[in-house]
């Protein structure tokens, strides 16, 4: 009985072992590959640990032109401003609505609130073709702008369904002492409902963000301008077709992965709820 | 005075309802506006477009800017489309791979998910965030990596094949020496490891939803059924699947969905739109809108017929939030 105990324990721990091996691998291989020499990556015998690792490949992307006079760095910029503004302006966005829903009782609250589950099954991928006219006519086309307002529509619907939990979760007493201390509307929301839910709207506002940043269709589709390229639509292009320089292209890939990695692993609990919700009771 | 906060447990108690008729807030509909606007503009308004932009012969990009004429062609684009044999081949690819992915995504993601509900605490914190990992890692980059580790001269597959014993490795493939071995080059092949790639970006969030979902069964269940001599196979269609069965069937939903559409991994992975043979439906619908030469009405087409089959899947996902918002 105990050694049937044993045995199991074992077995539990090695089938971990490799679903964390298998999960984690090509993470580790991608910072692995990124900071070995070339001889190393292209050796008839790939070591597990890079033996010289070295930052060549980070200074290249780093300091190389990729394009004349535009660097790595420059399609850095590109994503983070279309990222960053997409994530103010779904933030503010979806706070206000997130506190309709969550603070009104009024006639469309749950159509809107079904319209809201409906909209986030849109293939956005059908879209991309109907939202190119609406760029061609506004005039966008081959603009950063047009990338942002984009993304605002897609990250919003998730954004609100997820603030709306938050904005609920502060308790209305206190919105109501402040209110009968003559609070103006503006006032309680300023003072007491924003502050506390600001740790949602980080929360939130890294969802939108990670879909910005990650985006590639359409930002391959409206813009066409090199410089102006966010960065998944640089390295499918200079790296994703040369299929020999592995180690730049891994070091890209690095530093395009670490800060989604990081907010990721900070919000990934509400992702969970926000998606399952109300599947479970407790 | 008016409160910001009006639930409607506190107001109908207090409010008879002639009061509260009279007193309509306008203040939750402002506060909606912009994001229904941008809702609208940005996503219902393009739905629509989409299908009226599949009724009409669109080759050329003036004729989006409003340049020239928009030639009607009724259901000249769908006739085209469900005419073409191709057709039939990008349905065929679109279907079963989302039926493959969804199963093996399912099987494996609950498979780990009961697995990190056995472990121990610092054994199951360990594996989840290697789990988590997976999950985090943007689709771009990770379809790279899986690219640079079937690359066909020093990628990790090609070596660890050849590895393999040369007598072994004829009996099972017929090669021995698999340097330069094509690993995208059959639609089969290519196919697999596109699933691979899917799968282990997408089984995390089901381990982790299941897990959640087990967390939630009182554990005392489980013990009970294993007392009564059931084993794991038992205990799991006995017990487990039926208290998690709303989880489940969101879960699969929410796959389904997701693996219709799947588009970055495959555009990664063959390298851009020439690789027709392994076209889906949404990689097909870019590729004739976009591909020179432009048919965007073609396109708009093929896109409504994935919408279509989306908005299937959607209404049965809606239904079953729906039904639990209102057990809840």
């Amino acid at each position: 009985m105990r050694r049937g105990a044993v045995v199991k324990r074992v077995a539990l721990n090695g089938a971990g072992l490799l679903v964390a091996l298998f999960a984690a691998f090509p993470v580790y291989w991608m910072i692995a590959t990124s900071l070995k020499p070339n001889r190393e990556i292209f050796s008839a015998t790939p070591r597990p640990v890079p033996a010289e690792p070295t930052l060549e490949h980070y200074r290249q992307i780093l300091t190389g032109n990729l394009i004349p006079g535009v660097t790595f760095a420059d399609f850095f910029l590109n994503s983070a401003l279309v990222a960053i503004s997409t994530v103010l302006l779904s933030g503010l966005v979806a706070l206000l609505a997130a506190t309709a829903v969550a603070r009104f009782r009024f006639k469309l609250r749950t159509s809107f609130l079904i319209m809201l589950l409906v909209v986030q099954m849109i293939p956005l991928e059908a879209l991309v073709i109907p939202l190119f006219l609406m760029i061609q006519r506004l005039g966008l086309y081959n603009t950063l702008p047009s990338l942002i307002l984009t993304y605002l529509g897609f990250s919003l619907p998730f954004a609100v369904w997820m603030l709306r939990g938050f904005v609920a979760a502060v308790p209305k007493e206190l919105e109501e002492a402040a209110a009968i201390d003559g609070a103006s509307r503006l006032q309680t929301f300023r003072r007491i409902l924003f502050p506390l839910v600001a740790p949602g709207l980080v929360a939130t506002s890294i969802f939108s963000f990670i879909t910005a940043w990650n985006e590639l269709i359409f930002a391959l589709t409206f813009v066409n301008d090199q410089d102006r390229y966010t960065l998944p639509v640089a390295m499918t292009f200079f790296f994703g077709r040369d299929d020999t320089a592995w180690g730049p292209v891994m070091a890209a890939s690095t530093l395009f992965t670490l800060p989604v990695i990081i907010f990721f692993l900070l919000v990934q609990r509400r992702m969970v709820s926000g998606l399952v919700a109300g599947a479970v009771k407790g | 005075m008016t409160t910001l906060t009006q639930a409607p447990e506190t107001s109908a108690a207090r409010e008879t309802p002639a009061r509260r008729r009279r007193r309509v807030d306008r203040l939750p509909y402002l506060l909606l506006l912009p994001c229904l606007v941008i809702i609208g503009v940005l996503l219902l308004w393009p739905l629509g477009q989409v299908v009226a932009m599949s009724f009409f012969r669109l080759n050329n990009v003036r004729q989006l800017r409003g340049d020239r004429e928009w030639p009607w062609v009724g259901f000249g684009n769908y006739a085209e489309i469900l005419g073409d044999p191709f057709f039939l081949t990008v349905l065929r690819n679109t279907v079963l791979f989302a039926v493959a992915n969804v199963a093996l995504t399912m099987i494996l993601g609950t498979l780990v998910g009961l697995l990190l509900n056995r472990l121990g605490k610092r054994m199951a914190t360990f594996v989840a965030s290697c789990v988590m990992l997976a999950w985090a890692t943007p689709a771009l980059t990770g379809t790279i990596v899986w690219k640079w580790m079937f690359d066909d001269t020093s990628g990790l597959v090609t070596w660890l094949f050849n590895a393999l014993p040369d007598g072994l490795s004829n009996a099972l493939f017929g090669r021995a020496d698999w340097t330069g071995y094509g690993w995208f080059n059959s639609p089969l092949l290519f196919f697999a490891i596109l699933t691979l790639v899917v799968v282990w970006h997408s089984f995390p969030f089901i381990a982790v939803s299941v897990l959640a979902g087990l967390k939630s069964v009182p554990s005392e269940l489980h013990e009970a059924a294993r007392v009564d001599g059931a084993g794991p196979w038992k205990v799991f269609w006995k017990v487990t699947f039926p208290l998690l069965r709303p989880v489940f069937g969101i879960l699969v939903v929410l796959s389904t969905i997701w693996d219709f559409k799947v588009f970055t991994q495959q555009f990664v992975l063959a390298g851009g739109t020439q690789d027709r043979p392994t076209f889906m439906l949404s990689i097909y619908s870019y590729a004739e809108a976009f591909s020179p030469p432009p048919k965007y009405g073609l396109g708009a087409a093929i896109a409504v017929v994935l919408t279509l089959i989306l908005l299937l899947v959607t209404g049965i996902y809606v239904r079953m939030v729906l039904k639990q918002e209102e057990e809840s």
